[in-house]
C-alpha cells in the first residue's frame, strides 16, 4: 500500500529576480514498510522533496497524496492535522525543544494528538527504551551528546506511531559511531515495527543500509533502485 | 495547558536579564500608573476635602437671593436673624455643627502695600471653626467680643512682613453699598496649610464684621457640618424652604468634582504614553524571542502544532512576564502610596486654580476600584504589546522557520 505519492511535482523559488527551479516534475510513489534513500548531490532537490512528502512545503504544482489523500487541496491547519497524525521528522540538525527533557521531548507530539496521560506516559517510555535511552529521559537536549539526541529525536518521530518518518541528512552532525547507533535503530525500528522511512543523505554508510536508493539530480529522479519490501 | 505554562515559564528563563527586564518594565509601568493615579486622586480628594471643611461645608443655607460671586451684603440677600436659623439646624440629628458667616470683599493695607482679601465673620466659639484655631502658629485665636482684633493667613502676613500685635488697615464694602475703613489689629496669624486659602482669608468674629459691614443681625450664609457626608441630599431635601437655597457639598464644589473628572481623562493619556513605553519594551522582547526560536517554532509547526497553540505559547510567556511585572508593580506601587499616603507629598505654594482649595501637601489615595481597573489595564496592554510577536510566530511558515539560522 502506498504511504505517499508525488506526481508530476514541481517546486520553484525565487529569490530576488532568480528563479530557482529546484524540483522540475517528479513522479514517485513509496510502500508502505520501505526503507528508501533520497540521495543526490547539494542543490538536487531531495530536501526540497522530503518537504514536500512532509507536507511542510506545498508544491509549485502537481500533487502530493499522503495515505491516499491529496495534500495539495488542504490548508495549513489540515496539513498540520495530517503531519501530527501520520509523520515522524528527523532533522539534520538534533531538532530538539532545548528547554524541554528528553521525556518531554518525546511527550510533544502525543501531546499535541490529544493522548490520554497513562497511555502517553507508556508510549514515551517504551520509546526511549526503543532508542536505547531510558535513563536519560530527565536530561535537556544540552545535557545530552548529538548521538543522544538524534535518538531522542527518533523516539519522538516514532512516538505518534507515523505512518511515515522523514529525515533529512540524519547522520550529517554525527561521528561515525553515533551516525551508525543512529542507523542501527532505525533500520531495527523499520523491521520490528514495519514504519515507512525515508530519508535524504549523500553519506554512503547510509546510503548502504536503504533497501531502496532514489538518485536526484537538477530537480528530477535520475536513478530509482532496490525495491519495496514484501 | 500545563506543558504551555512549563515550556513558557522556562522560555522565560533562557535569558533571565532580558524577561527580568521587560517584566521590571510592566512593573515600573503599574508601579507609575498607581502612583499618579492616587496622586491625582489625592490631590482632588485633598481639595474637595479642604473646600468642604473650610469654604463650604457640607450643606449651606443661603437667602434665595444671594449671589455668591457677587458677595452681596445688601440685607434682603442676606439671612435675617441667623442665630435663629442656625440653633434650628443644630437641632437636626444629622447636624454636627452649623454656624453663621459673613463674607465681605476688602482690601487690607499696611503703608504703599494693599491687597484684595475676603474677610469673613466668624462665631469663634463654633465647632466648625475649630480648625482656625488649631492652625493659629502665632498669636491667639479670635474671641467673640474682640472689635479690634483679625486673624490673617500666614501667606499673608509673610507678604506684609506682619507678626501678631502688628496693626493693619482694613477697607471692606458695607451693606449701603458703601466702604468703610478701619485698623485692625492682628491677634493671630494662622495656617490651614491651603495656601490660596490663607493668603486671601481674614477672619473677624461675626458681630464685629456685621458692625463694620453695617449687615446687623443678618448673615451671608449658614455652614454647616454633618455627621456624614452622604447625607447630605436627603437633609437638603428636607429642609427644602422658599426663603432660603440650600446647597449641598457637591453643588458647592462642582467645579471640584469637575476638575477631577477632566484630570482623570487627562491622565489616561498619560497612562496610555507609560503602558505604550511599556509595550514596546514587551514587544521587543518578544520578538527577539521569536526570532531566536525560529528554528523551534519550526520544528514545533512540522510536529504538527498549529498556528493558534504556537500563538497560545508566546501569550503565555506574556502573561508570564505580565503577571510577574503587575504583582511587583501592585507590591511597589502600593508601599510607594502607603508610604506618601502618610507622610504627604509636599508641593510648592501655588494659587493653584481658583474655586479649588489645593493643599501644601498631597496625600495620595487609592480606591480598589482604582487599583483593579489599573491592573487589568496594564495586563491587557501587556498581553495586546505580545499579539504581534504571537502572531509572527504563529504565520511562519515550518519551512522557513526550520531552515532559519
Amino acid at each position: 500500500m502506498e504511504v505517499t505519492k508525488v506526481i508530476n511535482a514541481t517546486r520553484d523559488f525565487k529569490i530576488g529576480e532568480m528563479e530557482t527551479h529546484a524540483l522540475r516534475g517528479v513522479n514517485l510513489s513509496i510502500e508502505n514498510g520501505e526503507f528508501t534513500a533520497l540521495v543526490g548531490p547539494s542543490g538536487s532537490g531531495k530536501t526540497t522533496l522530503l518537504q514536500l512528502i512532509g507536507l511542510l512545503d506545498q508544491p509549485t504544482s502537481g500533487q502530493v497524496f499522503i495515505n491516499g489523500q491529496d495534500a495539495t487541496r488542504l490548508n495549513r491547519n489540515q496539513r498540520a492535522d495530517l503531519r501530527k497524525g501520520t509523520i515522524g521528522f528527523i532533522f539534520q540538525f538534533f531538532a530538539l525543544i532545548p528547554t524541554l527533557t528528553a521525556y518531554e521531548n518525546v511527550e510533544m507530539p502525543l501531546l499535541l494528538n490529544g493522548t490520554k496521560p497513562a497511555e502517553r506516559k507508556a508510549r514515551v517510555l517504551e520509546m526511549l527504551e526503543a532508542v536505547g535511552l531510558s535513563d536519560r529521559g530527565h536530561h535537556r537536549p544540552d545535557q545530552l551528546s548529538g548521538g543522544q539526541q538524534q535518538r531522542v529525536a527518533v523516539a519522538r518521530a516514532l512516538a505518534i506511531n507515523p505512518k511515515v518518518i522523514l529525515a533529512d541528512e540524519p547522520t550529517a552532525n554525527l561521528d561515525t559511531e553515533n551516525g551508525k547507533q543512529v542507523m542501527d535503530i532505525m533500520a531495527k525500528l523499520n523491521k520490528e515495527t514495519g514504519v515507512t522511512f525515508v530519508f535524504a543523505t549523500h553519506d554512503p554508510r547510509v546510503i548502504k543500509y536503504a533497501s531502496r536508493v532514489i538518485t536526484l539530480r537538477d530537480g528530477l529522479i535520475v536513478e530509482n533502485n532496490g525495491s519495496s519490501p514484501k | 495547558m500545563n506543558q504551555l505554562f512549563k515550556m513558557a515559564f522556562r522560555d522565560l528563563g533562557r535569558n533571565k536579564r532580558r524577561s527580568i527586564l521587560s517584566a521590571l518594565a510592566v512593573s515600573m509601568a503599574t508601579t507609575l500608573l498607581i502612583f499618579m493615579a492616587s496622586v491625582v486622586r489625592g490631590e482632588f480628594r485633598g481639595a474637595l476635602q479642604n473646600g468642604i471643611r473650610l469654604q463650604t461645608g457640607h450643606l449651606q443655607v443661603r437667602a434665595a437671593s444671594y449671589d455668591e460671586n457677587k458677595v452681596s451684603l445688601a440685607w434682603e440677600d442676606l439671612i435675617d436673624n441667623p442665630a435663629q436659623v442656625t440653633d434650628e439646624l443644630k437641632e437636626l440629628p444629622q447636624v454636627l455643627d452649623a454656624t453663621p458667616r459673613l463674607i465681605a470683599s476688602g482690601i487690607i493695607s499696611l503703608g504703599d502695600h494693599s491687597r484684595g482679601i475676603q474677610v469673613i465673620g466668624i462665631d469663634p466659639a463654633a465647632k466648625a471653626n475649630e480648625i482656625f484655631r488649631q492652625g493659629v502658629i502665632a498669636g491667639d485665636f479670635l474671641t467673640s467680643d474682640d472689635r479690634e482684633g483679625i486673624l490673617i493667613g500666614n501667606p499673608l502676613a509673610e507678604r506684609f512682613g506682619l507678626n501678631a500685635g502688628d496693626q493693619v488697615n482694613l477697607l471692606i464694602n458695607t451693606s449701603n453699598g458703601d466702604v468703610d475703613e478701619q485698623v485692625f489689629t492682628i491677634r493671630g496669624i494662622y495656617t490651614t496649610n491651603v495656601f490660596p486659602y490663607d493668603e486671601n482669608t481674614v477672619f473677624m468674629p461675626l458681630a464685629k464684621a456685621q458692625t463694620f459691614a453695617s449687615a446687623e443681625n443678618h448673615a451671608s450664609l449658614i455652614f454647616v457640618l454633618l455627621n456624614d457626608q452622604d447625607q447630605a441630599e436627603p437633609v437638603a431635601a428636607a429642609l427644602t424652604s422658599s426663603d432660603y437655597k440650600i446647597l449641598t457639598w457637591s453643588d458647592l464644589n462642582e467645579l471640584s468634582v469637575q476638575f477631577e473628572q477632566f484630570a482623570g481623562a487627562y491622565m489616561v493619556i498619560l497612562y496610555l504614553i507609560i503602558l505604550g513605553i511599556t509595550a514596546t519594551v514587551v514587544t521587543n522582547t518578544l520578538v527577539m524571542a521569536v526570532y531566536e526560536r525560529t528554528r523551534e517554532i519550526g520544528i514545533l509547526s512540522a510536529i504538527g502544532m498549529k498556528g493558534r497553540r504556537i500563538m497560545s505559547a508566546f501569550l503565555t510567556e506574556a502573561a508570564l512576564l505580565a503577571t510577574g511585572g503587575v504583582i511587583g508593580g501592585l507590591v511597589l506601587g502600593g508601599l510607594i502610596t502607603a508610604y506618601v499616603g502618610k507622610v504627604g507629598m509636599t508641593i510648592p505654594a501655588t494659587q493653584g486654580i481658583t474655586g479649588i482649595l489645593i493643599g501644601d501637601k498631597i496625600f495620595p489615595y487609592i480606591t480598589s476600584a482604582d487599583v483593579i481597573s489599573l491592573t487589568l489595564t496594564a495586563y491587557v496592554i501587556t498581553l495586546i504589546a505580545s499579539l504581534y510577536p504571537a502572531t509572527l510566530a504563529a504565520r511562519m511558515e515550518p519551512v522557513e522557520a526550520l531552515h532559519a539560522q
